[in-house]
């Protein structure tokens, strides 16, 4: 047990296919985790089953030394929040509505945002630079845009713990890096921080440790530095690649050269 | 576990107004749209033949209530208390009910085209209404309108799901709306079907019109004991509904993010379809399967106040009222002194907006 998130032998399957595999991942507090793997691998479902939308056949989910599953839905959202790409028509709502929809499970039925749920509300949309969009409608945003409001209304549940799928989608690079910048500081300021991400490049640049999935398992769990070799690349995304280092950071960057056959890894 | 800080909090003013844009619109339209309703009851019973005046009405129901002498003739009096008012008020509480039902279904079932008359709720509400009329236990009249809807309910969205798992559903467990629609349509029509058999099998009298009432609702007829079953259900249900509006608002990015948002999905789509369908049956008893009142009204506050439930849904319903008091005025007084079944004007409005949502839909 840490003070972080702590998943042991997680499984889940859906329709009789199994999604998630005796996953364990650890990610301390205060820091922030790179979910990694090719399409289909399972890190959305993941995420899904850390947030309570999908329960786990099996397995202990703890974060902060509590069982997740013993919390009631409502707590939960107090203490973790998901960001995700959004796949549905956008709904008929003001961008500082959308992001008020993260102080939902901090309210009662029938009280209005408070005094307080408005300070966060405008916190959370300044976090991300979206004061001039607030009073925009939702539905004419660009991807990138939609993608920070998300985040912000993520923020605005005051999560612990935040998981996020794809934070960098339809964002251009400096766009990228910014978000990526906001979370590693979130992330310093004490809360965990979860995010599946595509670009492995990115996850070197940014993330503590990195978990790399592989059909529904753990394939590898650990620093970038020492996680990202070419073998694993190769076998996992079906890729050539040299990692070298980062001329003036010194971490991982990954050189592709071309695709190459895939093959299973055994779990860690 | 207390929330880490990021520190941006401090710089920042406590309040920004500009956020609050929203809130002085909806209070002014409320406080419209219940002026007006008010003031559209009175005008709606003075008008048609015994030439009333809206002091008249006014002195009617003051003189009812206890506090003022009645001033009216015994028979002038009989129309506004027992004719018209009951059917005004009737027309405001079924109004009123199925604006509601309606945003809320288009907010739980992702649906913007969601109707309980176009999901086939009304013409199930219908068939139970009926068969219990036929059997003579007029007591269970409510409930059995309620089954009713509740069956049509569930075998909507039951072929709809069953249709969409050979094409793939739609994500986040919604159901595609197309796919709801058609279902509703083939639904609704087979218990179309069903209520004019049973009247035709049963009636002895004019069963045609019986059965227009029914198919196309009708206000003709309604007393004080259906402001009493429409009005209690608008009440016990109405506000119920009204209540759960963040809960609804949780439902605008989908199921995956309303549970993240620590909304129980499963239990709370249960409970609120339960409760529409509870309300549909309760206003189809009293006023047979009117369409389309809870498609334009939604909307149409939609576009004044945006989508947040707990404006959309009272203003809805203040909406709903005011639209078919008025409607059910034109229904008994266009071709005076026959009546039009008020769903023939219902849906003289309602098929125009039906295509605009769906062209709209096309284009984003």
């Amino acid at each position: 047990m840490t003070d972080g998130l702590d998943l042991s032998r997680v499984r889940f399957s859906r329709t009789g296919r199994l999604i998630v595999d005796e996953v364990d991942v650890t990610v301390p507090a205060g820091s922030l985790g790179a979910l990694l793997g090719p399409n289909g691998a399972g890190k959305s479902t993941l995420l899904h089953l850390i947030a309570g939308i999908e329960r786990a056949d099996a397995g202990a989910l703890a974060f902060a030394g509590r069982d997740l599953a013993a919390l009631r839905r409502r707590d939960r959202a107090r203490r973790i929040a998901l960001a995700e790409q959004e796949t549905h028509d956008a709904p008929e709502l003001r961008v500082h509505e959308v992001v008020a929809l993260g102080r939902t499970p901090h309210l009662g039925a029938w009280a209005g945002l408070g005094e307080r749920d408005h300070a966060i509300v405008a916190e959370s949309l300044a976090v991300l630079g979206l004061e001039p969009l607030a009073a925009r409608e939702y539905s004419t945003l660009s991807g990138g845009e939609r993608q920070r409001v998300n985040l912000a209304r993520a923020l605005a549940q005051e999560p612990e713990l935040l998981l996020l799928d794809e934070p960098t989608n339809h964002l251009d690079v400096r766009a990228q890096l910014t978000s990526l910048e906001l979370v590693r500081s979130l992330a310093s300021s004490g809360r965990t921080v979860l995010a599946a991400l595509h670009d492995l490049g990115l996850a070197a640049a940014y993330a503590d440790h990195v978990i790399v999935l592989d059909r529904g398992r753990v394939v590898a769990s650990g620093a970038p530095a020492d996680m990202l070799e070419p073998g694993l690349i190769r076998d996992v995304w079906g890729v050539e690649a040299e990692v070298l280092a980062h001329p003036s950071t010194g971490r991982p960057l990954i050189a592709y050269s071309g695709v190459a056959e895939r093959s299973a890894r055994a779990p860690v | 576990m207390s929330a880490p800080e990021t520190g941006v909090r401090s710089v920042l003013p406590p309040r920004a107004p500009v956020f609050e844009t929203r809130r002085g619109r909806t209070t002014a339209s409320a406080v419209a749209l219940g002026v007006l309703l008010a003031a559209s009851v009175i005008a709606a019973v003075t008008i048609g033949p015994a030439g009333l005046a809206p002091a008249d009405v006014i002195a009617s129901v003051a003189a009812h209530l206890g506090i003022g002498e009645p001033t009216l003739s015994p028979l002038r009096d009989g129309i506004v208390w027992e004719l018209r008012m009951p059917r005004v008020l009737t027309a405001a509480a079924v109004g009123a009910g199925l604006a509601l039902c309606g945003a809320v279904m288009q907010a739980l079932t992702r649906n913007p085209l969601a109707d309980p008359y176009l999901l086939g709720l009304s013409s199930g509400a219908s068939v139970g209404a009926v068969i219990v009329i036929v059997l003579g236990v007029g007591l269970l009249l409510p409930f059995a309108a309620f089954a009713g809807a509740l069956a049509a309910l569930v075998a909507t969205l039951a072929l709809a799901g069953a249709a969409g798992r050979g094409a793939g559903r739609g994500s986040g467990g919604s159901l595609s709306p197309t796919r709801t629609v058609l279902a509703g349509l083939a639904v609704s029509s087979m218990f179309g079907a069903v209520t004019s058999l049973v009247i035709f099998w049963s009636a002895t009298g004019d069963s045609y019109r019986e059965i227009l009432n029914w198919l196309l609702g009708s206000l003709a007829g309604t007393d004080w004991v259906s402001v009493a079953i429409a009005g209690g259900a608008l009440i016990a249900i109405g506000i119920p509904l009204i209540a759960s509006a963040r809960t609804l608002d949780a439902f605008a990015f989908g199921d995956a993010a309303a549970s993240a948002l620590g909304v129980h999905v499963g239990r709370s789509r249960v409970l609120l379809l339960g409760g529409t369908a509870l309300l549909t049956g309760a206003l189809v008893a009293v006023s047979g399967s009117i369409g389309f009142v809870g498609l334009i009204l939604p909307h149409g506050v939609r576009l004044l106040v945006g989508s947040r439930h707990r404006a959309l849904l009272p203003l809805s319903a203040l909406a709903g009222a005011l639209f078919l008091v008025w409607a059910d005025t034109a229904a008994r007084t266009l071709f005076d002194p026959r009546e039009l079944p008020v769903g023939i004007i219902t849906a003289l409005v309602g098929g125009p907006v039906f295509a605009l949502l769906l062209m709209r839909r096309r284009v984003s």
